[in-house]
């Protein structure tokens, strides 16, 4: 269980930028290594209206560190009287998964999330909180390496919400579809 | 085991690490109660039960769980039945049909094909007989004798035993 810890309840998410919107989706499968516990798995959650994140690899982590993050969002908002904005979610992430250098959570998150005048961002990072920006899509999972394929063909610039919505979920399901680890179908969100 | 009134904890795993874990969520459940004059709600008892074994995975800083795998059942007179499945890892995850353990690949299986939601209980009885049937000739170490418990509205409760194996009888929790 050691060796294959982030492969053990299987995940896929991609996060893709359009025109002033972006998508985020992931897969609904919760496996116990190769037997399939649920197909209505939910790993992608609403921060606020505009931030959303999404958490693929071990269920556990994912689940405690959803609440931590809501916890210190709740606890921003009543401070700051606003919501966060998705790069300073993205840093306060980064620096949560940090904190346990030495002992990690086993979670790669996904944030996409509307910055100001409607500017679309999308990061990533690994379990220890070293982000990755991009500018057109990020992926995270077991079906990574599919999912890198094919949005790298499929993706286009600025593409408004009904195709960005059709590219992510085709890119998302071929993916899956390679991967016995993932999928049972998708959860999509375009804002 | 019974948790409260409209409660039933199943419990699969490491036997002292069940029995303990078990109890103390038990108490805590009760002290609840105790303390606010009104019971927790199932999905209350599963996060909090899924919180305790998440703080207990950590608490050296390795991996160091308490090993029992746990399906909570609960009637709430607000949202009706409900089925939690929560793993030794504290994944937590509500569920329509759950099962544990060697004999869980023969009864998802079985629950696959015949579940639908709005069972009646003649029919989830039936079901339950038949995963039982199914594990008693396909797994090699089966188990002899089963205890069916319900919750419903009227309460948690043993609802019948299927022995192949009469013995004395066990004291239950």
């Amino acid at each position: 269980m050691m060796m294959q810890i982030f492969e053990y309840n299987g995940s896929a998410v991609v996060a893709m930028v359009g025109k002033n919107c972006f998508a985020i989706a992931s897969d609904r499968r919760l496996g116990v290594q190769l037997q399939t516990i649920a197909t209505d798995f939910q790993r992608i959650s609403k921060i606020h209206d505009r931030v959303f994140l999404g958490l693929s690899g071990l269920a556990t982590d994912a689940q405690t560190l959803y609440q931590r993050l809501v916890f210190r969002h709740k606890l921003y908002q009543l401070r700051e009287e606003r919501d966060m904005k998705p790069e300073t979610f993205a840093n306060l992430v980064s620096a949560l998964l940090y904190e346990k250098r030495f002992g990690p959570y086993f979670c790669q998150p996904v944030i996409a999330g509307l910055g100001d005048e409607d500017k679309p961002f999308i990061c990533t990072m690994d379990s220890i909180g070293a982000k990755e920006l991009a500018k057109d899509f990020v992926v995270a999972g077991t079906a990574s390496e599919s999912l890198y394929g094919a949005c790298e063909s499929m993706f286009k610039e600025d593409m408004e919400p009904e195709e960005l919505f059709e590219t992510v979920s085709q890119a998302l399901l071929s993916s899956v579809d390679r991967d016995c680890l993932s999928g049972w179908g998708g959860h999509v969100y375009v804002v | 085991m019974v948790l409260d009134s409209h409660k039933l904890i199943a419990a699969s795993g490491e036997s002292g690490d069940r029995v303990q874990f078990t109890e103390y969520i038990q108490k805590n459940v009760a002290l609840y109660q105790f303390r606010n004059g009104i019971p927790l709600t199932t999905a209350a008892a599963a996060n909090f039960t899924r919180g305790e074994l998440a703080t207990a995975l950590r608490k050296v800083s390795i991996l160091n769980p308490y090993f029992v795998n746990i399906l909570l059942a609960g009637y709430d007179k607000e949202t009706g039945p409900s089925l939690y499945y929560i793993d030794y890892i504290a994944t937590l995850h509500k569920v329509d049909k759950g099962a544990f353990g060697y004999g869980s690949y023969f009864s998802l299986s079985m629950m696959d094909r015949h579940y639908h939601s709005g069972m009646t209980v003649e029919e989830a009885i039936d079901l339950v007989d038949k995963c039982i049937m199914e594990i008693r000739s396909r797994l090699v170490v089966a188990p002899p004798n089963f205890v069916i418990k319900i919750v419903d509205k009227d309460g948690a409760r043993e609802y019948a035993w299927r022995e192949s194996v009469k013995d004395a009888a066990v004291a239950s929790a």
